[in-house]
Order: structure tokens, then C-alpha cells, then sequence
């Protein structure tokens, strides 16, 4: 249909309207154009920046982009489960790249630990402590930044700059912050997450406590309940299905971001990697990337579970 | 206000037996759930060490490397020769440039007759100043003639040195050196130390601002935020603490260093050309860019970096995604293996962390943006990818059955039933994912993958360029509340309610 000319058999209103569309749809049409321009115009800029300030040129390199499968190739199939739990390799020669038993973490004279598990498990436990802690700090902060618990502005403002703050500030520069006072070890890996996780947290838990049925608030209000006990006793129990909800939400991506931050020295199973890598040592890297897949889908999944559990389908919203 | 009786309370007792007669777990449940998190956080404690950790840490590095963000110390040293020869040098890189003469520091200068030792009978503490000298000239004041020094026979000669330095750090706190005697004043009190020779002794008793570990050993004074010093027989060294940040527009080999904005300003419109090759304005504008200490340029490409590195990211994972979201939806695609297919590619590219990502395509490209953006590119494609065909699988398909009755063909019942359900869904998604990507792009950075984050950790590393950690952080807390407010602005239009 052409939507330029105007066809005859129309009244005169109906030639107004239709000449009206037809100009609102061009107009449209053209910003629809002239945004898709623009775009157009920042992605090609962009990639054209990208490309000048990168080490290596992208057509140069092009050829090299799956590489990293090769990085990821053992000697032998069997090197990978070796590798993952701390067996000796029949490849042996002194070197760092077949010294797997060195890694091991004895419990008793002969059980140990696989090396991987064991920094594993302390990528894990730097997310879970560091999202318990955010969480406790967010729950007792997100009551003063909601709108219908506290009717002052100023105090409401602050809470939420605070958090935002909190939020935007560059986790890398806390670890590293803290990796200067603490010495190395996870806990400046903690501490960067959780003060992530507070802000994250509170912004998402203040958010559905104005959302919250304000009637039994109200009722305890009538019976001369204190601000607190109105809190606890009629906003927590319909929020808190949210909050946990909220709170597994987290925990999967602080899964990722404590290995990222392990990877710049925070320790756990990040660091490992990115040795790994960097030194070339394929079954290694194929073990740390496989446990690291394992265990991010794991708790992906029974973090989905537990959350449809609590909250039903709506639970699905990604958020950070 | 009527009270109930025990009777009636019985009879509602009696009427409600489920609300009175909770279970276990009901009547528990807090303290349950309390108890464990409070059994766990002593698990992280032992399992962290955070006991151990806390308490080796060091907190008074903590203090000066948190004043370092926002402030710079400069660092006069007096040091006195044995024959009372005194000298007043600065460091090398000292933010106040070579040849410094402060007004906060007094010189009183005059000459003696010096006997300079032949080279091979030079003690150590004549020796190291007048090489310093040597090398680095413009340090020095008051030791105009050190250079003689170096010259091997020994003269006796006149030679200007100073005789007195006071350096006043603020209105109760100053340090006045003559060679015998140091007089430290510090919010009313005073510290007296004669020198004699390679010896010092203290008088009276040491305020409590000054620590000294044995008698004759070197005296710390901390002044708090004024600064603090150190004083020992042959060098009295002072940091004296100022607010703000140190050269931040020129450095001081810049001919616009130390002049008042003012004064630059001037020059910059009406001033003779410093450099014949080029205008005042554009020397000052490269004097700016390639300042050696704050690396302007070096900063601002690299932050640049980090914003495309979200942006194309995200925009190339959206443009991925939207094409595959549609053969993973099952109520569009209606092929059991291609949504199967698809729907396990997005898993896995979303569960392959980003930063193995980041590390391979390092390895691929080298550090740069070029990594940064594929990693960003492929997790995303993952993520976005579930969430369109998430959303793809909801729609009303009212509007596709309407379309299709009239016979449209299979891309036309894609363009007018379904695209003008989702559409608005996608853009804000995208939005979401570009704004909180310019966050976590930083991180990415710090492994290789280009952008701020490496340009962040090589700041912090040394452990002494707080104050440009301090600079980029601002940087990129301004980019990140732009870009949320861009990004919100855009998603409230996009559906139509405000999205917070």
C-alpha cells in the first residue's frame, strides 16, 4: 500500500485525517532513521576506537579468536580428571605444568582435598558470606529509603545516595584498596563484594517495601505499635519472600563476581585461572573452567528452584 | 477501651486452635534461621581467618593511604654536614618542581670556610648529598657550590650554606633547625634536640607527639593532618600534608607550573608565545593532556574504552540475540531441536563466566577493548537471549492470530503480531544490560581486557598514586550516574511508566 498518495473516495474530513497519518508516520519514519544514523554512526566510531587502541589489530587477529580452544586441550583426556583431583600424570617431569598432586589440601595422613575444590569452595564461600553481609546491611537499610516507612526527605535522600554510591563504586578499587591494609587473601575480596552487595541489595529490598500492602501497617498503626514494630511485624513477613528471593538473585551473580575479583588477586579459584591461562597449561584450564561451569550452573539452578519456591514465576527477573 | 477477660481469651483461644497452635518451625523459625547465619559467620571466620587477617593488618597504612586520595605531601630535608654545614634539598619529583622556594619555609643563608676532604677520606654523609647534587642539580638550595665537592684534592673555601631553616607547617606547628639545636613547636609545646655531631639529645621529656625508640635514636613527630617528620642527628626530614590534589593541570616541567589561573589565563589570550612552534593555548592544552602525572590523555582513552567496551558489547550480544531468541521460543519456532539448540547455546555462553571470557579473548586479541567487548558480547548474547525468548514465550497471541487470519506471510506476522509486544521489552532490557555493563566493565579491565580497570590496578599497585585512583574513580562514578540517568530516561519512555 502506498502511504505517500492519497487515494480518491475519501471525504474531505477523511482526507484531513489521512493526510495527518501520513505526516505523523513520516516524521516517525525519519526519526526511526535518523536514531538508527546515529547508532550507526557511534558503532562504527566505537569499533573503529577500539580497534586503533587495541594491542593486537581485529583482522589481524581474527584468525587467532579461537585459540583459546587450544589453550583448553589436554594431552591426554584422562589429564583433566588428573588434573581436577590431584592425581599423579604419568607426564610428570618437575614441571609446574603436570605437578598436580603438589596442590593437594590434606584433611588426615591420606584424605585430602583436590586443590581446585578446596579454592572452589572458597570462591563460593566469599560470595555466600559476602551476599549474607550484604544482605543484613541492605535489610536494615532499606527500611529508611522507603518512601511509605519514612516520611522524612533528607533522611530518605541520604540512605538512597548512599547507596547508589555504594553501588557504582568501582569494586576493583575496594579489593585493591584492601589488598594494601590486609595483605593477600580473600577477605579483601569480601569486603570489595559485600559493600557491592549492600548497595545492589538495599536499592532492590526499598523497592519492594513500597511496593508492600500498607493495611497491616496501618492496623498496627491504630493499636499505637512503634516504627519498628510496625516494620517487623507488618512489612517483613509480606517482604521477605522478596528479599530472599532477591538475595539467591545475588548470590548466583556474586558467584561471578568473586571469581572475577579472585582473578586480580583476591584469591580462590579466579587467580588460579588466569595462571593457568597465561602460563599455558591446558589441563588445568579445561579442570578450573569445567568445575567453574559445574558450579555456576548448579547454583543457577537451585537458585531458580528455590526462588519459584518462594515467590512463583515472577521470580525471573534479572537484575543487578 | 474494653480489656478482655480470661474466659474470653480462652473462648478465642478455643475458636482460632490454628492460630495458637503454631508448629515447630513457625514458632522458631527466626531463631533457627538466625542461629545458622550466626553459626556460619563463625565458620567464615575461622575459614577467612578474618581474626588473624584484622589483626595484622596495617591500619596506619590505611589512614595515610586514605589522605593520599584527596591530599600530597611535600617533603623539605635538612640535612648538616659534620662541620655544621647545613643544606636544604627537596626529592627529585617534589609536586612543587625543581627549585622550589616556598614561602612556608624560612632560609637564612650565609658563608663559611669549608674544608673539603679529598675524595678518598670522604665520609658517607659528606659524600651522599654532594653527589646527589651532582646529578640532580636542581634540588638543591643553599649547596650552589656542592659540585665543588666532587672535585677530588682537598680546598679549604668560602662557600654559602645555610644557617638557619624554619619550616612552618601551620599557625602552632613549626620546625626550626640551626646546627646544633632542633625546636620543634607543635600545638603549645616544645621539643628542644641539641646535635652535637653524630649525637642528639633530648630536653625535658618528649610530648607525646614525638616517639623515639632509645635514646640517641631517630624521633618520629606526627602532627596529624599537618603532616609528620622525622629527626635524626645529620637529617631532619619534614612532610608537610597539604589538601587537594598536586598539579593536577601542569606538571612542573610545564612553562604554565605554579601560576596562578589567573596569570595562565592571561598568557593563554594575550601572552608572548613561550614556544615560537606553537600558540599559548595549544601548549597549555598539551601541557594538560601529557601531564607525566596525571596522564589526562591516558586517562580519558582508557575510560572512553571501558564506555564502548558496554556499548558495543551489549549492542552486538542485543543484535545476536534477538535473531535467536526467536528460533528458541517454542511458541514461535515450533521445532523441538532448534529451540533446544538455541536455548542451551544461550546457557552455555551466560554460564562460561565472563571473566574466562575476558581471559581468552585477551589471549586472542591482546589486552585492549577488542577483548573486553567480545567477552562482554558473548555473555550477554547469553543472557539476553534467555530473557527475549523468556519474554517471546508471554506474548498475547491474539495479535498473531489477527495478523495471520488476514493472510499475512510468516515475517509479516513477526513484524506486526509480535514485534510491537516485545519491542519496547528488548530496548529496555538492552538499556538495563548497557548500564550495568559500563559497571562491570571496569572489573574486566583489571584482567587484560582493556579499559580503565588495568590503568586502576597499575594506580594501586604502587601503592603511593592514590590520589589518581582517586581522580579515575570520580571519573567513572560520573560516567556511571550519566549513563543510569540516560539509560532511565530512555527505559521510563520506552514503557511507558517510570522504571524505579
Amino acid at each position: 500500500m502506498a502511504m505517500n498518495t492519497l487515494h480518491d473516495g475519501f471525504s474531505e474530513k477523511g482526507a484531513l485525517i489521512e493526510r495527518h497519518w501520513q505526516e505523523l508516520n513520516a516524521r516517525r519514519r525519519l526519526y526511526t532513521w535518523l536514531g538508527l544514523a546515529i547508532l550507526a554512526m557511534a558503532l562504527t566510531g566505537s569499533l573503529w576506537f577500539a580497534n586503533e587502541t587495541n594491542a593486537g589489530k581485529f583482522f589481524d587477529r581474527l584468525p587467532h579468536l579461537f585459540d583459546f580452544v587450544g589453550d583448553m586441550v589436554p594431552r591426554d583426556g584422562l589429564e583433566v580428571f588428573r588434573a581436577l583431583f590431584d592425581l599423579p600424570s604419568p607426564y610428570d617431569d618437575g614441571s609446574f605444568k603436570y605437578n598436580y598432586p603438589e596442590g593437594r589440601l590434606y584433611i588426615t595422613e591420606s584424605l585430602y582435598v583436590p586443590e581446585y575444590f578446596h579454592k572452589m569452595l572458597e570462591t563460593l564461600n566469599i560470595a555466600i558470606f559476602s551476599t549474607v553481609i550484604g544482605m543484613v546491611f541492605g535489610f536494615l537499610l532499606c527500611f529508611l529509603a522507603a518512601k511509605n516507612l519514612v516520611a522524612n526527605r533528607l533522611l530518605r535522600g541520604f540512605v538512597r545516595r548512599f547507596m547508589e554510591i555504594l553501588r557504582a563504586f568501582p569494586e576493583v578499587v575496594l579489593a585493591g584498596f584492601f589488598l594494601a591494609i590486609l595483605s593477600l587473601g580473600p577477605l579483601p575480596a569480601v569486603i570489595a563484594v559485600s559493600i557491592h552487595t549492600v548497595g545492589a541489595l538495599g536499592k532492590l529490598f526499598f523497592e519492594v517495601v513500597e511496593n508492600a500492602d500498607m493495611k497491616a501497617e496501618e492496623g498496627l498503626r491504630a493499636v499505637g505499635a512503634s516504627w519498628v514494630e510496625r516494620v517487623w511485624f507488618g512489612i517483613v513477613p509480606q517482604v521477605l519472600p522478596n528479599f530472599m528471593s532477591y538475595f539467591l538473585l545475588r548470590l548466583e551473580i556474586n558467584v561471578r563476581a568473586s571469581t572475577i575479583i579472585g582473578a586480580v588477586g583476591g584469591g580462590g579459584i579466579g587467580e588460579l585461572l588466569r595462571l593457568s591461562i597465561g602460563q599455558g597449561h591446558q589441563a588445568k584450564t579445561l579442570a578450573i573452567v569445567l568445575l567453574l561451569l559445574i558450579t555456576i550452573i548448579a547454583v543457577d539452578q537451585f537458585s531458580a528452584w528455590l526462588r519459584r519456591r518462594l515467590v512463583g514465576d515472577h521470580a525471573f527477573r534479572l537484575a543487578q | 477501651m474494653t480489656t478482655l477477660n480470661p474466659a474470653q481469651m480462652d473462648e478465642i483461644a478455643a475458636r482460632h486452635p490454628a492460630v495458637f497452635h503454631r508448629s515447630f518451625w513457625q514458632r522458631f523459625r527466626v531463631a533457627i534461621i538466625a542461629g545458622g547465619f550466626v553459626l556460619y559467620a563463625l565458620y567464615c571466620w575461622w575459614f577467612f581467618a578474618i581474626g588473624h587477617v584484622l589483626g595484622t593488618a596495617n591500619w596506619n597504612i590505611a589512614g595515610t593511604y586514605l589522605a593520599d586520595w584527596v591530599s600530597y605531601e611535600v617533603r623539605p630535608e635538612v640535612t648538616i654536614d659534620p662541620d655544621g654545614a647545613m643544606k636544604l634539598t627537596y626529592p627529585r619529583f617534589s609536586p612543587l618542581g625543581p627549585n622550589a622556594e616556598p614561602d612556608w619555609v624560612e632560609i637564612e643563608r650565609g658563608t663559611m670556610t669549608r674544608t673539603t676532604p679529598s675524595a678518598g677520606a670522604a665520609t658517607d654523609t659528606a659524600q651522599k648529598p654532594a653527589s646527589m647534587g651532582f646529578m640532580g642539580t636542581g634540588g638543591t638550595i643553599g649547596g650552589s657550590a656542592t659540585a665543588a665537592n666532587a672535585m677530588a684534592t682537598a680546598t679549604t673555601r668560602e662557600e654559602e650554606v645555610v644557617k638557619r631553616a624554619k619550616i612552618t607547617l601551620n599557625s602552632s606547628t613549626s620546625v626550626e633547625v640551626v646546627p646544633e639545636r632542633v625546636t620543634v613547636q607543635h600545638s603549645g609545646e616544645t621539643l628542644l634536640v641539641e646535635i652535637a655531631g653524630s649525637d642528639m639529645t633530648v630536653e625535658g621529656v618528649l610530648p607525646a607527639w614525638a616517639t623515639q625508640k632509645a635514646p640517641g635514636e631517630k624521633i618520629t613527630l606526627s602532627f596529624g593532618v599537618a603532616g609528620w617528620g622525622e629527626i635524626e642527628a645529620d637529617d631532619i626530614s619534614i612532610r608537610k600534608r597539604f589538601f587537594g590534589w598536586a598539579n593536577f593541570l601542569f606538571d612542573t616541567n610545564s612553562p604554565f607550573h605554579g601560576k596562578p589561573l589567573s596569570e595562565v589565563f592571561s598568557l593563554v589570550t594575550s601572552g608572548e608565545r613561550i614556544d615560537p612552534k606553537q600558540s599559548n593555548l595549544s601548549l597549555a592544552w598539551d601541557n594538560i593532556l601529557y601531564n607525566a602525572e596525571w596522564q589526562h590523555l591516558d586517562v580519558w582513552t582508557k575510560l572512553l574504552q571501558t564506555i564502548v567496551m558496554a556499548f558495543v558489547g551489549t549492542l552486538f550480544a542485543m543484535l545476536l540475540a534477538f535473531p535467536l531468541a526467536f528460533l528458541a521460543a517454542r511458541n514461535i519456532t515450533r521445532s523441538w531441536i532448534s529451540n533446544q539448540v538455541t536455548k542451551r547455546l544461550f546457557d552455555f555462553l551466560r554460564s562460561v563466566d565472563m571473566l574466562i571470557w575476558a581471559l581468552f579473548f585477551t589471549r586472542a586479541f591482546g589486552p585492549g577493548p577488542l577483548a573486553g567487548m567480545s567477552a562482554i558480547f558473548f555473555t550477554d548474547t547469553g543472557t539476553l537471549g534467555k530473557l527475549y525468548s523468556e519474554a517471546l514465550e508471554n506474548i498475547d497471541d491474539k495479535q498473531r492470530e489477527g495478523v495471520k487470519s488476514v493472510g499475512a506471510a510468516p515475517a509479516a506476522v513477526q513484524r506486526f503480531g509480535v514485534l510491537p509486544q516485545v519491542m519496547p521489552l528488548f530496548a529496555s532490557q538492552a538499556l538495563y544490560f548497557w548500564e550495568s555493563n559500563t559497571r562491570s566493565a571496569t572489573i574486566i579491565g583489571a584482567v587484560g581486557a582493556g579499559g580503565i580497570g588495568l590503568k586502576l590496578w597499575e594506580a594501586m599497585r604502587t601503592n603511593s598514586d592514590w590520589e589518581n585512583v582517586a581522580y579515575m574513580v570520580l571519573l567513572i562514578l560520573i560516567v556511571v550516574f550519566v549513563f543510569d540517568g540516560i539509560s532511565n530516561a530512555l527505559r521510563s519512555r520506552l514503557m511507558g511508566k517510570p522504571a524505579h
